[in-house]
């Protein structure tokens, strides 16, 4: 992303709308700046903010008069007043800071917006977990702190070393030049993204080695880590495996995510096979 | 989708924060679903939802692009739930957020005679889908339980900046925005009710909860934690 100097009036608007905190006016120049390193392309300012088109030149003489007579500008603080922000032609390895950033571009792996994941949601028509696995989703960076693929490096090599089951319809995954050894490709570990879910499969006897492991994990990384744990429900809809694993470690289950268990199978390939899921 | 599930609160803050979500998985059931998806969506906005969304188009309140200066007074902060029906243009996750349990139940109730065929997952408190589940007579097929957030949580701010940022699970609200809009609400410079509208128009997939965030800032503007 870049802001166009020339249009730019130094509102200050766009500094509290980027989530990594990347935008600032700059004192030399007086106009906003993104700070390349830290910004992960994904186009809060560019899609969030409203957009006014006026005169640059008006708005800062405008502001200069209001300064100098010490009274309040008072914008809406979610407009860019000269629509300053344009979007780079991003290249490889930079375009995938937006891919894992910006929630409205699809995951070219998995073809899935957002973190590119699918995870339980679906797992009514997937069968991606089933009873007596647990499906972990080990996100990092998230909320608003963002994580370079050096640091998930760091956690998938520990994660391999442990005999885990990535998945395979995951971003994070379709990115590693050696899944055995959890390895990512070279040439992307110095980008940073707004957030990044690393996904396992293990058998539910695992649940509390796994969970000591990312508590160790999140000793050797410089971010934020969101865990999530899917598993299958039995056939009353009660679950009552996972849970108390969870609680015994010290979790209080505050909030989930639960499938419903209405979806089938209805493409007609698909369907002609088998309906998982139609009973539930 | 995780977005809606990483919300940060304990469960009582979740009293008004139902998501119910419709997903077609790629090469399993995605033939056909754009009419499902819309149709869905129109089943909702007939519950009452709060607001409704789609994953490529954002909610209910979006930017505008073309903003006049005049346009600042009287700016529209209706949800405008056929722009989001009408704008549903690809496959794609789709969302109705309700602030009322009641409604959730009825809505979950219709979504199972409708029989779609598309996943349906509700996303709240564990103890509010198990209700709505209950009410509507559907036994869960699967659950993702939120651990919350670890590591170096020093990074994150407070619990009211907190728990409205993570209402966009995407992180396109920054937490410098929700901070300065319960800094606007406590200075008497924006009411709730429009700093809510700020908030909203930047969440890319309509699962931003106004009711939640307005009842948040009314707490923060007598009581910052």
């Amino acid at each position: 992303m870049t802001i166009n100097p020339n249009k730019c009036v130094a509102c200050g608007n766009c500094t509290y709308v980027c989530p990594m905190g990347a935008i600032y006016i700059d004192p030399q120049i007086k106009r906003a700046t993104i700070n390349r390193n830290e910004c992960v392309e994904c186009y809060a300012c560019y899609n969030g903010l409203s957009q006014e088109h006026l005169n640059p030149t008006m708005v800062r003489t405008m502001r200069k008069v209001f300064q100098a007579l010490r009274l309040r500008f008072d914008p809406e603080p979610d407009v860019c007043p000269t629509a300053s922000f344009e979007p780079d032609e991003l290249t490889w390895p930079r375009v995938v800071r937006r891919a894992f950033s910006d929630p409205r571009v699809p995951h070219e792996s998995t073809g899935v917006e957002g973190r590119g994941t699918e995870e339980v949601k679906t797992n009514d028509v997937s069968g991606r977990v089933k009873v007596g696995e647990v499906g972990f989703t080990i996100e990092f960076g998230r909320p608003g702190v963002g994580v370079w693929f050096r640091d998930i490096q760091t956690a998938c090599r520990m994660l391999a070393a442990a005999d885990v089951h990535f998945e395979k319809k995951n971003p994070i995954t379709s990115l590693m030049s050696d899944v055995a050894t959890g390895t990512l490709r070279e040439d992307i570990l110095g980008e940073k993204v707004m957030s990044a879910i690393v996904e396992i499969k293990v058998p539910v006897e695992r649940t509390e080695e796994i969970i000591r492991l990312v508590w160790d994990i999140e000793k050797r990384v410089d971010t934020v880590v969101t865990l999530g744990v899917g598993t299958r429900c039995d056939d009353t809809g009660d679950e009552t495996v996972v849970a108390p694993i969870l609680e015994k470690l010290g979790y209080t289950l505050h909030r989930a995510k639960t499938n419903t268990g209405l979806g089938r199978i209805m493409n007609s390939a698909e369907s002609d096979r088998q309906t998982v899921g139609a009973s539930r | 989708m995780t977005n809606t599930l990483h919300r940060f609160g304990p469960a009582a803050s979740f009293q008004d924060d139902f998501i119910i979500f419709a997903i077609a998985s790629k090469g399993k059931n995605d033939q056909g679903a754009l009419e499902k998806l819309r149709e869905f969506l129109r089943l909702a906005a007939t519950f009452g939802p709060v607001n409704l969304g789609d994953a490529r188009n954002g909610g209910a309140l979006r930017p505008c692009k073309n903003m006049t200066p005049m346009s600042h007074w009287g700016r529209d902060i209706t949800p405008d739930f056929d722009a989001v029906i009408q704008g549903l243009t690809h496959v794609t996750t789709v969302a109705a957020v309700f602030d009322d349990r009641v409604k959730a139940e009825d809505f979950m109730k219709a979504v199972r005679e409708k029989d779609f065929g598309l996943s349906i997952n509700i996303s709240t408190s564990v103890d509010g889908a198990d209700q709505c589940c209950h009410a509507a007579g559907i036994p869960r097929h699967s659950v993702g339980y939120s651990l919350g957030f670890e590591g170096h949580t020093e990074h994150l701010p407070n619990s009211q900046v907190m728990m409205l940022s993570t209402m966009c699970g995407h992180g396109m609200i920054a937490h410098s925005m929700a901070k300065k809009m319960i800094d606007w609400v406590k200075e008497g410079r924006r009411s709730p009710d429009e700093a809510v509208t700020y908030l909203a128009r930047f969440c890319s997939c309509g699962v931003f909860n106004p009711s939640r965030a307005k009842r948040i800032l009314e707490e923060a503007r007598v009581s910052t934690k």
